[in-house]
């Protein structure tokens, strides 16, 4: 196994292709829930593990299956539906086998169905030609990637909520000032060109 | 409730991304420039149009308690098709748009219409509705895609209307200035409401 190309995709994933500063991928959660810490890092754990095991059954399920019988062009559907169950399956099992695990990540389960970080990881893992453990190296880092990108913004945010900003910038143009600004120091990292 | 009412609300009074803050994603990545902007909503009315629909049509039919997988795969269906259509007819928008394409499915305008409007209302409202928020969407990716295109490459559609002596401010078509773009759009919809509001 080539373990320079994994720490390349980690890398690569985590600074320099951010899924949320620079392929504006789950912008939704990344907003929605960064109005206080403990909650984005619930957010963000539950993302690193349903990215994670969406990258291990989409890969094995495109290739082994819709590739083998010539119907690729239904991933897009048999993507969102195996992300929908397993987001479903994910949440009973946590809730039999970890109950503690389940209050801590529980609320936030259901809403990464509809976060395009998701189907977004699948559908690149597919695109980029990566192998099964490429693509889950791919799936872990780039949950990881929101998380870090997530909890940056959380920080920032409560304490925006007590400084004296202008009314019309107050709550999302604000928030959105700070991404473009994370973003920008985010693209310092481009300048690697390591792929 | 007026057809006439139906069809304007998606493109003043809940006018997509402004007025309700859904479909973030495929707006900041897309809206580079005005043609990948028309390109997007343009996919995104074909869509809806679709969704709304088939599922308006079968809104009787879609048992209550599995109605969000029944809507997502009608959505995806839709999706499919748009996909396979603009890649072989429009390939340079296909390949330019590339992965928001088959993310219009995780979309939540879309979705948000079909469980808001089409599973209670007839074809008719349903399609007008669908029709309003499609090009409610596309008007926005219109303007800021213009806005960007404008500062950060000094065109519009392609077409240089910038002075020679311009000279662009090339953040604006990279991502951070989707961000700024958008929050100073915001900030600017909101001051004229705040103005409109003390008169």
């Amino acid at each position: 196994m080539n373990f320079d190309a994994l720490f390349v995709i980690v890398i690569a994933t985590i600074f320099i292709n951010n899924f949320v500063l620079s392929r504006f991928l789950g912008l939704c959660p990344f907003l929605g829930v960064s109005r206080n810490l403990s909650s984005a890092f619930g957010m963000g754990m539950a993302v690193i593990f349903v990215m994670t095991i969406a990258s291990f059954v989409t890969w094995p399920l495109y290739h082994l299956i819709l590739a083998r019988f010539g119907i690729t062009f239904l991933s897009t559907i048999v993507f969102i539906l195996v992300i929908a169950a397993l987001v479903q399956f994910v949440e009973m099992v946590m809730n039999k086998l970890t109950p503690a695990l389940y209050q801590a990540l529980g609320i936030y389960l259901p809403l990464i169905t509809t976060n395009c970080a998701i189907l977004g990881v699948a559908v690149l893992n597919i695109e980029d030609k990566l192998t099964l453990m490429e693509a889950l190296v791919q799936g872990c880092s780039g949950g990881i990637g929101f998380t870090l990108a997530l909890l940056l913004m959380a920080g920032i945010r409560e304490r925006i909520e007590l400084a004296r900003i202008p009314g019309v910038f107050r709550g999302i143009p604000i928030a959105l000032i700070c991404a473009g600004l994370m973003s920008i120091s985010f693209l310092g990292f481009a300048g690697f060109t390591i792929r | 409730m007026s057809s006439w009412k139906v069809f304007i609300r998606g493109l003043w009074e809940e006018i997509p991304i402004f007025r309700l803050l859904l479909g973030l994603c495929p707006t900041l990545a897309v809206s580079t420039s005005v043609k990948n902007g028309i390109g997007m909503g343009l996919a995104a009315t074909f869509v809806l149009l679709g969704s709304n629909l088939v599922i308006s049509l079968l809104r009787k039919a879609i048992p209550n308690k599995i109605r969000i997988p029944a809507f997502i795969v009608v959505i995806a269906t839709f999706v499919t098709i748009v996909d396979l259509a603009m890649h072989a007819y429009t390939p340079d928008l296909h390949r330019a748009l590339g992965i928001f394409i088959p993310l219009i499915v995780v979309n939540c305008i879309i979705l948000g219409r079909a469980e808001a409007f089409a599973s209670k209302y007839g074809v008719g409202y349903s399609l007008l509705d669908a029709l309003g928020m499609g090009l409610g969407f596309t008007i926005v990716l219109c303007v800021i895609g213009s806005v960007r295109e404008l500062l950060g490459s000094g065109s519009i559609l392609g077409l240089t209307v910038a002075p020679a002596s311009f000279r662009p401010v090339l953040i604006f078509i990279l991502p951070p200035g989707g961000f700024i773009a958008l929050a100073m759009l915001l900030a600017g919809f909101n001051f004229m409401d705040a103005r409109r509001a003390s008169k």
